[in-house]
């Protein structure tokens, strides 16, 4: 495939600018092995996140000609031939250094969400629980996430409006929906969902459900149903009457 | 470089580095990693975990088959003595016995476990866990989700475990452990972020550093594999078992050229994938191994039955163990019979639908669409033998997990002796929960007897301090980068699938070369994280490894598992009778050594030996 140029960005928080390489770029190949072969040919010190190499880890998100992307799983014939391709570090957080994100503040929203609890009462006498497969479907989905937080990077809320504090972001909505849902948890999620994790800030624009690599319908299968289960507790106008008579909360 | 840059030899100041304290530290924060760490915690340790890369984002995420136990869910005859027995011929017998009791035995209740623990496995019509085919296990065994089944295991421990009050150092690397006396007394790591040093007090260590793959140059591992455990518990004086036995993967993708090694799972196979030749030639048929011929298929009708449910019909022969398929994919290419760009064929585009494809293999699909331009769905992939598993690695006792350093403890691919000369797919997860939980109550138990606290050593973390930063803060020397490139050659070319004197003779030639080279590695640039110092410092690990495959498999005078002497063709009995076992010798030199195996327990050796009728019979009986 030739020659190909390359702008990169170099630098930490404090500083950083966009850096031209120029490299050959061979038939099959995907961004991360470009960032691999400058890395090893030209910048030995460029900081890069990878893992698995095969779209599984969701280590290497980075913006590619500006959209959120897994270097790992793009290749370089989705480009033109002339075209030069600029890489950056996702934007919605903190850049450590070179292409590398600081996603610590992902690692802290999970912490948050109160763990898996089910109702041991169901297991039978050989220890098993019963659930039946179209029952879990749904679940199942959610749990496709490789942690790649790319719909993180992408939802206005955290990125554009900086409201990290009143908002878990697209993928914890979808752990929070994976538990709520699951057959047998017994935790009730819903004060905390509408409360705590901000199920309300979400505006439905669906950026992170473009971005998702595993194709999950974060927003429609996992947000809206959420959304709806805060709704039914909180606004319902019958079941807001009854509170406001009996003067009970719940 | 900052601030170690004008260090040169003088007196490495350690008085400003960040010490955190735990009872134990656990290497590793993959399944093996963290099933440990939760171990450890639910015993009331003090627990600190350390892993190079974020958290969730280790190799077991790549594990696609499943989880192998015999829950009997989907075949009721299923028990953990053929489990064990499957283990143990999948092994070539050369594993240890207690190891692969132990395994078949507690593997059940592992994976229950993970489901009250919040996974979701596929489930039967009756609503139990679904369990899959797999090659060379009798029955349907692999509970499993789709074919993400690792990264299953990994969320759900993660999730699990970051409630149970263990603290994670993520993107921290280990450097070497320390040691008081001949006891673990900590370790010193080092933060990748800043580049700059920790030292790890604590009573016990884990290690549960997975394995080495990134010595070859086709592998389905990635650059987190540089045999870092390895590396670090041979430094520290343990023993390293089996390091000739290397899995080669049957099928890794052979192209495009940037994704050659990576993995196309068995289950690909085991959802009734079949292997084809240039010629469209089944050739699996005509690679039957005596011991496995009365439980195989011998014509497409009979594999065909068996896909289709037939509790009677024989296992096709695709599913035989991954070094039998290895090998006759070689073959073929050898003999000028492989597909265009150097592997075999492998067709399940043509035995099942497009809908249950898509359903059963959605990452497989993915991959190949998004990497290869190819549809699974419509054509048949690419294949051929990548470097994906070490049988080998630490010994330690079967029970504890310890090896021979007291307070030292290895679980998971990096330990040895579970799966002897071969792994069974889906064999390795099942591992990594049996003991990594092991481990974690072999290092409470540990820490519980012990009667006074191991200090850490301050010249010892000067000196590993100073071995780090020597690489940087020299003025120049060799690229770490094109080191590691050219070993990676030389171990693909000389200590490869199939293996001679000669050529294991050149690899360790090599070897030494890489070695004096090493000594002069330079990395360029600033501590923060840097990846050319990084792999500098893991290419030492590396080097420890493929020396320790090279030495054992030039010491293994037969072919046994995945060992293939061309020069030393078939099983040797004799050989049954030892592990190669390597260690630091006082010169500091490596030293391999043939050691004797105890004798197996007569029960396990009975059962191990019966035939599949008569352990059918002996279950049944039991049932």
């Amino acid at each position: 495939m030739g020659l190909r140029n390359f702008r990169i960005f170099r630098g930490d928080t404090a500083a950083g600018d966009m850096v031209d390489y120029q490299t050959e770029v061979d038939k099959g190949m995907v961004v991360l092995d470009v960032i691999h072969r400058i890395q090893a040919e030209k910048a030995n010190d460029m900081a890069v996140r990878w893992n698995c190499k095969a779209g599984k880890g969701g280590s290497c998100s980075v913006e590619i000609n500006g959209k959120p992307k897994l270097a790992c799983m793009t290749r370089m014939n989705e480009y033109g031939d002339d075209e030069t391709i600029s890489i950056r570090p996702i934007r919605s957080f903190p850049v450590m250094r070179d292409l590398v994100a600081d996603v610590s503040w992902n690692y802290e929203q999970n912490k948050r969400i109160a763990p898996f609890k089910p109702d041991t009462s169901k297991k039978d006498s050989s220890g098993d629980y019963r659930m039946m497969q179209e029952d879990v479907d749904r679940i199942q989905e959610f749990r496709k996430c490789i942690e790649c937080y790319l719909c993180q990077n992408v939802c206005h809320v955290l990125r554009d409006h900086e409201q990290k504090d009143s908002f878990v972001g697209p993928r914890f909505m979808i752990r929070l929906a994976g538990l709520d849902m699951h057959p047998l948890d017994t935790e009730d999620r819903i004060p905390a969902v509408k409360d705590e994790y901000g199920s309300g800030m979400c505006n439905i624009t669906r950026c992170c459900t473009d971005v998702c690599p595993e194709h999950i319908q974060i927003t429609d299968n996992g947000i809206i149903p959420m959304k709806e289960r805060v709704v039914d507790r909180y606004y319902d106008p019958l079941k807001w009457l009854a509170r406001k008579l009996t003067g009970k909360s719940k | 470089m900052d601030r170690f840059q004008h260090l040169g030899d003088v007196t490495v100041d350690i008085s400003d580095i960040q010490v955190v304290e735990h009872d134990v530290i656990v290497v590793g924060a993959g399944g093996a990693g963290l099933r440990a760490a939760i171990e450890c915690s639910i015993r009331g340790l003090s627990t600190g975990l350390v892993c190079k890369s974020l958290l969730g984002k280790a190799h077991t995420v790549m594990a696609e088959g499943g989880v192998a136990a015999a829950l009997g869910n989907v075949d009721s005859r299923d028990h953990w003595k053929v489990h064990f027995r499957d283990t143990m011929r999948g092994g070539k017998f050369l594993n240890v016995w207690r190891m692969a009791e132990l395994h078949a035995k507690e593997a059940p209740d592992r994976v229950r476990e993970l489901e009250e623990w919040g996974a979701v496995f596929d489930r039967t019509k009756a609503g139990l866990i679904n369990q899959r085919n797999f090659g060379g296990h009798r029955y349907p065994r692999l509970a499993h989700v789709g074919d993400r089944t690792g990264l299953e295991i990994i969320r759900t421990l993660q999730d699990h475990g970051i409630h149970q009050g263990i603290d994670v150092y993520m993107e921290c690397t280990g450097l070497d452990f320390l040691k008081d006396g001949d006891k673990i007394s900590g370790m010193v790591g080092m933060w990748r972020e800043t580049g700059r040093f920790v030292v790890f007090r604590a009573k016990a260590a884990i290690v549960a550093t997975g394995g080495g793959g990134k010595g070859w140059k086709i592998t389905s591992n990635s650059w987190e594999y540089s045999g870092d455990g390895y590396g670090m518990a041979y430094e520290a004086g343990a023993e390293l078992m089996d390091m000739e036995f290397t899995q080669f993967h049957p099928t890794g993708m052979v192209w495009p050229p940037s994704v050659r090694g990576t993995l196309v799972t068995e289950s690909v196979r085991g959802e009734g994938g079949v292997l084809l030749n240039s010629e469209g030639k089944r050739f699996m048929f005509d690679n039957i191994p005596d011991r496995f011929a009365a439980e195989t298929a011998d014509t497409e009708e009979e594999a065909t039955q068996w896909l289709a449910g037939d509790k009677d019909a024989r296992r096709p022969p695709e599913l035989l163990t991954r070094d039998v398929v290895a090998r006759a994919i070689r073959k073929e290419v050898k003999a000028g019979r492989g597909s265009p760009h150097g592997g075999a064929f492998l067709d399940i585009a043509s035995k099942r639908t497009a809908e249950d494809i898509q359903r059963k293999l959605p990452s497989m699909y993915h991959q190949f669409k998004v990497l290869a331009e190819l549809d699974i769905t419509a054509e048949p992939m690419e294949v051929g033998p990548t470097l994906h598993y070490f049988m080998g690695g630490i010994r330690v006792d079967a029970d504890s997990q310890m090896s021979r350093v007291p307070g030292l403890f290895a679980c998971g691919e990096c330990a040895a002796g579970m799966h002897g000369a071969n792994r069974l797919g889906g064999n390795s997860l099942s591992d990594l929960l049996v003991f990594g939980k092991l481990s974690g109550e072999g290092a409470a138990n540990y820490i519980s007897e012990m009667t006074s606290e191991p200090t850490a050593d301050d010249d010892q973390i000067r000196s590993i301090i100073r071995s780090a930063t020597d690489i940087l803060n020299r003025e120049s020397g060799e690229n770490p980068y094109l080191l590691h490139e050219q070993l990676e050659e030389l171990m693909q070319s000389s200590v490869g699938i199939v293996r001679t004197e000669e050529l294991l003779t050149e690899g360790i030639t090599g070897l030494d070369g890489l070695k004096q080279s090493f000594k002069k590695v330079k990395a360029a640039g600033a501590s923060q994280f840097n990846p050319g110092w990084h792999e500098a410092l893991a290419l030492r690990n590396l080097l420890i490894t493929s020396e320790a495959v090279a030495q054992a498999a030039l010491l293994r005078q037969e072919s046994r598992g995945a060992h293939t002497r061309v020069d030393y063709p078939g099983e040797q009995d004799e050989w049954l009778r030892y592990n190669v076992v390597l260690s630091k010798a006082d010169d500091g030199s490596m030293k391999s050594e043939k050691i004797e195996r105890p004798a197996p327990d007569a029960e396990l050796d009975r059962i191990a030996g019966l035939s599949i009728e008569e352990v059918e019979a002996e279950v049944a009986g039991e049932q």
